[in-house]
């Protein structure tokens, strides 16, 4: 059974009398374990589709069934559980809280999650630790470098043991040393069982990931899956 | 459990983002300040006028009646001007009652006026002469602290005795006993058989202790030519007060020979009659306190709103991005509401530290003293006030759309 199943999803915008199709009856399946990069030019859809797997928004036709539950036509709280229990985002501008140190943003999903707070601590320590960050967990966001933050942001995903990791463009504001760093630890959670899905438009980012799905105009314009490692070789 | 993390979380927030702006949470709580200073000092003012209040009524006895020329309360000067025609009550109308009424516990006739007392070189000024029997001691509501009170043989005439007020005894004899002295009551001698024990002072007004007693047969032999009596009749007790009423009236009203129909030309007073007169005093009190109390915590309650406002506009992103990770509405809603309710309640603290002093002033007119129960409304009215202001700034932030949110720079 896939993790992530989209039958004939469109999402469209109203805008004024203009309809915009961000995406067009799009169908896809994504397995556990998969590692996924979605590519395409700027204004294809590559948000709006991961905003739509991410549950953080629903398609307006078709379906989306995640761990084979249908989840296109859950209420806003509903929607708020899953994203709690499921899905880990990173974003391309970190998002960390600013106010909060490095702990406490990583702690954040548990909170909501209804954790106590021994336990939190401990869970959100093993995260940072996991990303190499063991010595930077009383540092607020803008003590710490851009491939520092985005490692708190990842760390902050995995938290909650989800069953997916999205990534928006997650080297979009790093230089490109540091986006090249991301990427390898991207590639270990993979090599660890992640689920992951990152949307890049860089080429050399997405040769890391073994299936490219190519967006265009709201359409899958290709899905190519390849023997990853042979290809990277 | 669950609840209790969200919340903790939405305190941590709240108090950061307080915080973190100072001065803005300062200025806008200005209103709830005014609010909560006026709410403590209004309640404090009306619990300290009780207070005194109802220590100085209980100078006057609930189950008396008191029989006089004039009411306690005229209302206009045309009534001030009918009443102030009336005829006096006169001795035989004293006597009269006396004798016939049945269902009084004591009947004391008094009169009153202000003299100079003097002991050797030592003077009072303007002290209250009462005249009026051994009754007195029934209807009056005061005991005796030294020596004893008038008899009745002395009452109507006789020998020049008088029972002094705790007052007037210390300020005329310092620390000697004034029992057996003797005293100059506006220059006729008196002697003392007896001092009262003190009884504080008749709503802030005047002491009830500046005071002298004598025979009322004394008094109108030497202080007045046509005395206007009125007559203290203390019922049986509570239930049979308006009995006794009845009986005195009527009892008036034939020794006056007032025809039926025609209205009485005497007032019979009693203690309820202050304390409905007081209970208009503080309602209104009350009214205008509200009043500027709801108007000032109106206006804070704008201020609140707007802030949150501006609070929940300059922190969509971090909606957004608590949202993406799983807070749900409640959760949201609730830390804005908390920041709300905090500003707040800042204010009201802040409230409470100004009115605290203010009540040290209200201490020198009346025995006023901030008190839990005042302190628990203030606190609970500004809390309120910040949860109704916080309300729709914190339901919009609950309702954003988290794509949107995140979207916001
Ligand atoms: N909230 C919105 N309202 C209207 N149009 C939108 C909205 N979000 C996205 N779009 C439009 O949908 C299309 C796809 O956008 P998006 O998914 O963000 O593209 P990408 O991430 O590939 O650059 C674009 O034409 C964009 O303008
Ligand atoms: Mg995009």
């Amino acid at each position: 059974m896939s993790l992530i199943r989209l039958s004939r999803v469109s999402r469209r915008y109203q805008m004024g009398t203009e309809t915009i199709h961000a995406l067009r009856e799009v169908s896809i399946e994504v397995g556990r374990a998969e590692y996924v990069a979605i590519m395409g030019p700027s204004g294809s859809g590559k948000s709006t589709l991961m905003n739509l797997i991410g549950c953080l928004d629903t398609p307006s036709s078709g379906t989306y069934e995640l761990n084979g539950t249908n989840v296109s036509d859950m209420d806003d709280n509903e929607l708020a559980e899953v994203r709690n229990k499921e899905i880990g985002f990173v974003f391309q501008t970190f998002n960390l809280l600013p106010r909060a140190n490095a702990l406490h943003n990583v702690e954040l999903p548990l909170v909501y999650a209804g954790i106590p707070s021994e336990e939190r601590r401990q869970l959100a320590l093993e995260a940072l630790t996991n990303v190499g960050l063991a010595d930077r967990v009383n540092h607020k966001p803008t003590e710490m470098s851009g491939g520092q933050r985005q490692r708190v942001a990842v760390a902050r995903a995995l938290v909650n043991r989800p069953s997916i990791l999205l990534a928006d463009e997650p080297t979009g504001n790093l230089d490109s040393k540091t986006g090249a760093e991301i990427m390898s630890l991207f590639e270990a959670l993979a090599d660890q069982g992640h689920t992951i899905i990152v949307v890049t438009h860089e080429e050399e980012i997405a040769r890391h990931a073994r299936r490219i799905l190519r967006i265009r105009d709201g359409l899958i314009a290709s899905d190519e899956r390849a023997d990853s490692h042979a290809l990277v070789d | 459990m669950h609840w209790w993390i969200e919340l903790r979380e939405g305190l941590r927030i709240a108090w950061d983002a307080t915080r973190a702006n100072k001065m803005r949470a300062g200025l806008t709580t200005l209103g709830i300040v005014i609010g909560i200073v006026t709410v403590t000092l209004m309640g404090t003012a009306i619990q300290g006028l009780k207070r005194g209040f109802n220590q100085s009524i209980s100078a006057l006895g609930s189950d008396v009646l008191y029989l006089e020329r004039y009411s306690w309360f005229i209302n206009s000067h045309e009534e001030w001007i009918r009443q102030n025609r009336r005829r006096e009550i006169t001795w035989d109308q004293v006597r009269g009652l006396q004798r016939q009424i049945t269902s009084a516990r004591a009947v004391a006739p008094t009169v009153n006026t202000a003299r100079p007392v003097k002991y050797k070189n030592r003077s009072a000024s303007s002290v209250m002469v009462i005249g009026t029997t051994d009754q007195a001691l029934y209807t009056g509501g005061t005991s005796v602290a030294n020596g004893r009170f008038l008899t009745a043989g002395e009452a109507e005439g006789g020998r020049p005795v008088c029972v002094l007020g705790a007052q007037t005894a210390t300020n005329l004899f310092r620390g000697e006993s004034p029992v057996g002295a003797r005293v100059y009551v506006g220059g006729y001698p008196f002697d003392v058989v007896g001092v009262l024990e003190p009884q504080g002072e008749f709503l802030g007004a005047f002491s009830l202790d500046n005071q002298v007693i004598v025979p009322i047969g004394q008094f109108t032999s030497l202080f007045t030519q046509r005395p206007d009596y009125a007559i203290h009749i203390k019922a049986r007790d509570m239930d049979s007060l308006e009995d006794t009423r009845e009986e005195a009236r009527g009892i008036m009203r034939k020794l006056r020979r007032l025809a039926p129909g025609q209205d009485d030309d005497f007032a019979i007073n009693q203690q309820d009659q202050f304390i409905k007169t007081f209970d208009k005093i503080t309602g209104t009190i009350a009214t205008v306190g509200i009043f500027i109390t709801g108007l000032s915590l109106f206006v804070g309650g704008i201020g609140i709103m707007n802030i949150m406002f501006v609070s929940v506009a300059e922190r969509t992103k971090e909606i957004g991005v608590r949202k993406a990770i799983g807070a749900k509405r409640r959760a949201i809603l609730v830390q804005f509401l908390l920041e709300a309710a905090m500003i707040c309640l800042l204010g009201g603290l802040l409230g409470l530290a100004i009115a605290a002093p203010g009540t040290l002033l209200l201490r020198k007119v009346m025995p006023a003293t901030i008190s839990l129960s005042i302190v628990g409304l203030a606190l609970l009215v500004s809390l309120l006030t910040g949860v109704l202001a916080g309300f729709l700034p914190a339901w919009r932030a609950a309702r954003m759309n988290p794509v949107d949110a995140l979207r916001n720079e």
